[in-house]
């Protein structure tokens, strides 16, 4: 089996994000990227399919700085092939990235395409039904399960209410993952390494990048925080008792 | 002229048995001792650190054998133990001396030594020693039998009972046999010397009355029997708990020279999946535990966890070596995941260790390996990823390590562009914590008004990878230490100091410095230097009764225990000791990166006790400390115990920012 | 081509999904603007009822057996032939396990241009984006000439999407829907939860702040004293520390308590869209900018572990 893994790297959160001085974009200048975590949870899905049923795991990444990271991490848990797609990914959204990702991925005869079922800094929908119907392909998402056996997946797939749907989706399909089976494992440095060693990164430049479907920015911005919480201050045994006074007022003591 | 009749009433044929017997138990012994050494060179090599130092490691077999120095750390089992060594070894020599006289000197060269006035000084000196001999195991009898210890109860080979007790009756039996055997010889040969040997003297009154030849018959009966326990003893020697006898003062000899900080690095990747990935000095380790359990009265881990005792694990990995695997697999099926992950590093059990086994060493050899397998806990997993995207373990950008900075006027040195004369080395908790900013800036304040030239590397800055390593994740430590390498290389700096003794330790111990080491102090170091050189003076005198805990990474591994009593003193503070102090002291539990697990049910943590310990002490309010993390762990113990009134936890430097 | 704005209706057996009221107050700001109808477009079959208290001007009701569950195939052919015929000035989905699954695909397969994570439209038609996890909002013109959105919650209250006068309801012609490649097997029930967390009045909710599943019996203690129940976020219940049904969010339970307690929750947008209905939000947090304090109506800036033994034993006495 051909299990295909797309992921997406994204501005990481944990730094300031600032707008740049267009007013319409993101400031990448400083930007670390690292990966989707929902495309983490699919190259573990991935992994998985494969420790279960054998098979090739391939993973997919647009050039960004990071991508090297990514790739090497994903081999040293178990992927097989290595791809990059180079080009100016900087900034580019999901509909390029779905039709560029559509052209490599047409030549790979995949039986199964996993993707996150969504990243932080979408704007024009997530990148895996985008790139389904490319592929006339059908999709799945909000994936929290899978298994394969002739010809048909076996999927899980999350409603609210903690209601799952069992699905069965003929393949080749694209899934959009949500969460792996089990959270991603941890990869040692020194594996890392070994991969770094062993296993080599194809590069494919994406042929060209059609931005088409995707909305215009005209500004974007950091929302105020409307409003903010009123802040009880003091020990713990003041605002214990701030507390107390509370919940008396608001009846249910 | 006195002399003894070798072989008196030993007919002829039981002369000659005995010595078809000695060939044979020589010939067991050897297997044994050649089986054991076979096995550890199954293991890896490890050469470097066993090697050279032939004097320093003759002195330790003076002093941890013969002397018996941390045998003697504890009173009764020391005493114990010191008596029999010491008896067993004075009658295992003397008989050897007989020996040597009959067998050598007599039989090749016609002459015996043991005569005249040498004889009844030897005859003296073993009755007399013997005795030793019993009084020691009279007390192993009443410890192992009646006052019965935990530390020595309920191994995980239940078998191993039997072995105690064999050693103990074998023991008991040649000693008493041999008195006897003496008591009879000299109740039918009465010498005029006889009373030089007091007790064989008072045994031959007791029999005198049955006469001979019962007496005669009686003596070759008990010399036989004496003569089958002493070869007995020697042939199972290499097969029970006596082979301790070799390999103690083997591991001993073989100790690390190294500085206790520096950890033994890892070999290719992967750790220890299986017994023979240990070094043939761990596989000595495990052979060398006795099971005295003296790690284990002193491990915190065993404390939160009762299930995990450092001595169980070596007693574990003892008998799996010698069950050949027997199938079983190291991890899971000996160990656990659960009881690696529970050690906190914190050394005490090497340091009461008689044996001087190394047991931190194999336990992060096999952490190793359950880091490349991915088994770890999510928290720790988590901490683990942190660490290698933004070098902290807090999960927030590197950016923002020196945020606790932004208050302070007048700005601090950045290292990387300014010359300073120290580099101060922050470390994570002290940087990231919000609630050891407070800490942190005193710090920078209590240097300031000393006026120390020093910087920081601000953004530059990566945890020093300490606990990373025992953790057991190499490659992130290397990565780590490439970074702070670095950033250092950028920096214009006599001196690196820091307030976490973490940082500190691998720092100075294991930091790849390519002989050019700095001077690296603690800040209680560089307290203790500035007091005594004149440059710190405080201006009030506080006057506080407080107890100090000593970080495990700052007195055991790295022998600091007088600078920051001394800074202590200075402050005007009266320091009373806790029981547990100084190479004792009892870890907060938070080394060895178990600040980052999980923390599972416990039955009561490490750092609740040692608050209680501390709080325990009639007058004291303060707990001083000097690590980050023991504020961390030992404020949060303080509220977790409700001892709120009765203590409060303040770091070394807000005591000097106090009484400044 | 019209000024029409079509809101797809989410349901899952029986059931409207509150999401479906919000777009609908939505897309009526919309169509205001545009001067358009707001059009619900209901998907299902016999399920023409549900469409009864929709804020809608018409809705669209198309039948089909095969539609009778959410499959994502069968949902992208209706609509492709609906929206391809009628062509509204937009299509309004839900940033959800269902719109999500349809208004991409439609997007690539109608070369229609498309907005996700929208929140709320300005009065002059503009979208506006919430990414990065909240941190970051995005606006812009809404592109033509029909805009397909996905549509996150807390911009529009869902009551607003609902009406008490019934809409006229036109059924609409269903295309083929043949060579179908996914097909829904069975439901897969929750593991029913011992209380309905929807439907307390008082809530302790725990997120990963609380530390262990033995932390977690602080809040329970916390609940007894005060007579309320214990949630979590999602964290805390992947962790298996609480059963599935106290699961607070997106893909838990949305919640409308009195009061909902939350300690150690950063109030992710998925955790926060859930309680929003809540009358009286209070959380505990070390973080002073966690963005559940933007979300919450008091806040204590400082460590459960501090306080919630202090508060249960002082709730006890307060009885
Ligand atoms: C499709 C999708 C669906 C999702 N559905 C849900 C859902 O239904 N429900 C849900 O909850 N999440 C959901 N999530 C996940 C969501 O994005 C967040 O990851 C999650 O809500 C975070 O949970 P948390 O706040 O408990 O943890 P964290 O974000 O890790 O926050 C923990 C907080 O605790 C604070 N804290 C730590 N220690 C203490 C202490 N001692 N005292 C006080 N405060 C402390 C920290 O400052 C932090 O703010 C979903 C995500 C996706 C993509």
């Amino acid at each position: 089996m051909n299990i295909i893994v797309l992921a997406k790297l994204v501005p990481d959160l944990v730094e300031e994000l600032t707008i740049d001085p267009g007013g319409a974009a993101l400031d990448l200048t400083f930007a670390r990227w690292i990966i989707n975590e929902f495309d983490d949870h699919a190259i573990e899905q991935g992994i998985l399919l494969k420790e279960r049923g054998g098979g090739t795991v391939t993973v997919l990444v647009p050039d960004l700085d990071g991508a090297d990271d990514v790739l090497f991490t994903a081999a040293a848990k178990g992927a097989d092939r290595l791809i990059k797609l180079g080009g100016d990914f900087n900034g580019v959204n999901n509909h390029a990235l779905a039709r560029a990702f559509a052209a490599v991925v047409k030549e790979l005869q995949a039986d199964l395409i996993l993707t996150g079922v969504q990243a932080h800094d979408d704007l024009d929908g997530s990148a895996g039904p985008l790139l389904a119907e490319c592929l006339q392909m059908p999709y799945v998402g909000y994936v929290s399960g899978v298994s394969i056996n002739d010809g048909k997946s076996l999927l899980r797939k999350e409603y609210p209410g903690g209601l799952l749907a069992e699905m069965e989706v003929t393949t080749p399909a694209v899934l959009g993952i949500q969460a792996a089976e089990q959270p991603p494992r941890y990869v040692a440095v020194s594996k890392v390494r070994q991969a770094m060693k062993t296993s080599s990164i194809e590069e494919q430049d994406a042929s060209s990048l059609d931005p088409c479907g995707g909305p215009t920015v005209g500004r974007m911005f950091q929302p105020e925080a409307a409003a903010h919480a009123t802040m009880i201050a003091g020990s713990p045994d003041e605002v214990a008792d701030k507390l107390v006074d509370l919940f008396k007022e608001l009846g249910v003591l | 002229m006195p002399i003894r009749e070798t072989f008196w009433n030993i007919p002829h044929w039981a002369e000659i048995t005995q010595y078809i017997l000695a060939f044979v138990t020589v010939v067991v012994f050897l297997y044994g001792v050649g089986r054991r050494v076979l096995r550890w060179r199954q293991g890896q090599p490890d050469a470097t650190r066993r090697s050279g130092h032939f004097w320093r490691r003759i002195w330790s077999l003076v002093t941890q054998v013969l002397a018996q120095r941390r045998t003697l750390d504890e009173t009764y089992p020391g005493i114990m133990h010191f008596t029999i060594f010491w008896g067993m070894l004075v009658l295992a020599v003397g008989t050897a001396l007989a020996t040597v006289d009959w067998d050598v000197t007599h039989l090749i060269f016609g002459f015996q030594f043991l005569t005249g006035w040498v004889y009844i000084v030897f005859e003296l000196a073993l009755d007399v020693l013997g005795l030793l001999v019993a009084v020691g195991l009279g007390m192993a009898i009443y410890r192992r039998y009646v006052t019965r210890p935990a530390r020595i109860q309920d191994f995980p080979a239940r078998s191993l009972a039997w072995d105690d007790l064999y050693v103990l009756v074998m023991l008991a039996f040649i000693t008493l046999s041999g008195y006897l055997t003496e008591g009879l010889r000299i109740a039918v040969t009465q010498p005029d010397w006889a009373a030089w040997s007091p007790i064989g003297n008072a045994i031959a009154a007791a029999f005198l009355a049955l006469g001979d030849p019962a007496n005669q018959t009686l003596h070759l009966i008990v010399w036989a029997l004496h003569v089958l326990t002493a070869f007995g003893i020697l042939a199972s020697l290499p097969f029970t708990k006596l082979f301790h006898i070799l390999s103690v003062p083997l591991n001993i000899y073989f100790r690390s020279m190294q500085p206790a900080g520096a950890l033994l690095p890892a070999r290719g990747d992967g750790g220890v999946k299986e017994w023979k990935q240990f070094t043939w000095k761990q596989l000595l380790d495990f052979e060398a535990c006795t099971r005295c359990g003296r790690c284990q009265d002193v491990c915190p881990a065993h404390v939160s966890m009762p299930a995990f005792s450092p001595r169980n694990m070596m007693v574990k990995l003892e008998t799996h070596l010698w069950a050949k695997a027997n199938g079983q697999a190291l991890h899971g099926d000996v160990v656990s995941a659960e009881e690696l992950w529970a050690c906190t590093t914190c050394r005490a059990c090497g340091q009461v260790c008689p044996a001087f086994i190394d047991h931190i060493g194999a336990f992060v050899d096999m952490r190793r390996h359950l880091v490349e397998q991915g088994e770890m806990d999510n928290l720790l997993q988590k901490a683990l990823m942190n660490l290698g995207r933004y070098g902290n373990s807090f999960g927030q950008s590197e950016r923002m390590r020196a945020k606790w900075t932004q208050p302070l006027q007048p700005p601090i040195n950045d290292a990387r562009k300014t010359p300073v004369e120290y580099l101060w080395f922050v470390g994570d908790y002290a940087s990231y914590s919000p609630t050891l900013a407070d800490i942190t800036q005193k710090t920078a304040q209590v240097f300031q008004r000393i006026g120390i030239d020093f910087g920081i590397m601000y953004d530059g800055e990566r945890n020093a990878g300490n606990d990373v390593r025992r953790i057991g994740e190499e490659g992130l430590f290397e990565i780590l230490v490439e970074k702070n390498n670095q950033a250092l290389s950028k920096c214009n700096y006599q001196t690196i100091i820091t307030t976490d003794p973490h940082t500190y330790n691998t720092l100075k111990n294991e930091y790849p410095w390519n002989g050019n080491r700095p001077a690296i102090l603690h800040t209680a170091e560089l307290l203790d230097q500035m007091i005594a050189s004149g440059r710190l003076k405080f201006k009030r005198k506080l006057d506080y009764k407080v107890t100090y805990h000593d970080p495990c990474y700052l007195g055991r591994y790295n022998d600091v225990y007088d600078a920051p009593r001394r800074v202590i003193a200075a402050t005007g503070c009266e320091l009373v000791e806790m029981l547990r102090h100084g190479d004792r002291a009892f870890c907060c539990g938070a080394g060895g990166g178990r600040i980052w697990m999980e923390e599972k049910k416990v039955e009561e943590r490490p750092s609740e006790a040692r608050v209680r310990e501390a709080a325990a002490l009639a007058g004291v309010q303060t707990l001083v400390v000097a690590c980050p993390k023991d504020v961390t762990m030992f404020r949060d113990a303080v509220k977790t115990t409700g001892s709120e009134a009765r203590l409060v936890v303040k770091d070394l430097m807000e005591l000097v920012h106090e009484a400044l | 081509m019209s000024q029409d704005i079509y809101v797809l209706i989410e349901h899952l057996r029986g059931q409207v999904a509150e999401l479906s009221y919000t777009m609908l107050a939505a897309g009526r700001e919309l169509a205001q603007g545009a001067g358009g109808n707001v059009v619900a477009v209901l998907l299902g079959h016999n399920a023409k009822e549900l469409g009864k208290d929709f804020a809608a001007d018409k809705v669209l009701y198309l039948d089909h057996a095969l539609l009778a569950d959410f499959t994502s195939d069968a949902y992208q052919k209706a609509l492709a032939d609906l929206i391809g015929k009628d062509q509204p000035r937009a299509v309004l989905f839900g940033n959800s396990s269902i719109g999500a699954d349809v208004a991409s695909v439609l997007s690539m397969r109608l070369d229609l241009p498309l907005v996700s994570s929208c929140r709320s439209f300005t009065q002059d038609g503009k979208f506006v984006s919430q990414i990065c996890g909240g941190k970051i909002m995005a606006e812009g013109e809404l592109p033509g000439p029909t805009a397909l959105v996905t549509m996150v919650p807390g911009g529009y209250q869902p009551d607003q999407g609902r009406s008490a006068a019934a809409p006229s309801i036109t059924e609409a012609p269903v295309p083929a829907l043949e060579a179908l490649r996914v097909a829904l097997s069975k439901y897969i029930e929750p593991e029913t939860g011992d209380v309905d967390i929807s439907k307390e009045p008082l809530l302790i909710a725990v997120g990963r702040g609380i530390q262990n599943k033995d932390n977690i019996e602080l809040a329970e203690n916390l609940a007894q004293a005060i007579g309320g129940v214990v949630c979590g976020s999602r964290p805390v219940i992947d962790q298996g520390w609480l059963a599935t049904s106290r699961l607070v969010g997106k893909s838990g339970k949305h919640v409308k308590p009195k009061i909902y307690f939350a300690m150690g929750i950063s109030g992710a947008p998925e955790h926060a869209e859930a309680i929003m209905q809540s009358d009286t939000i209070i959380a505990i947090n070390t973080d002073p900018k966690a963005p559940i304090f933007d979300v919450a109506k008091y806040g204590v800036e400082g460590d459960i572990f501090d306080l919630v033994e202090v508060l249960t034993e002082k709730v006890q006495q307060a009885k």
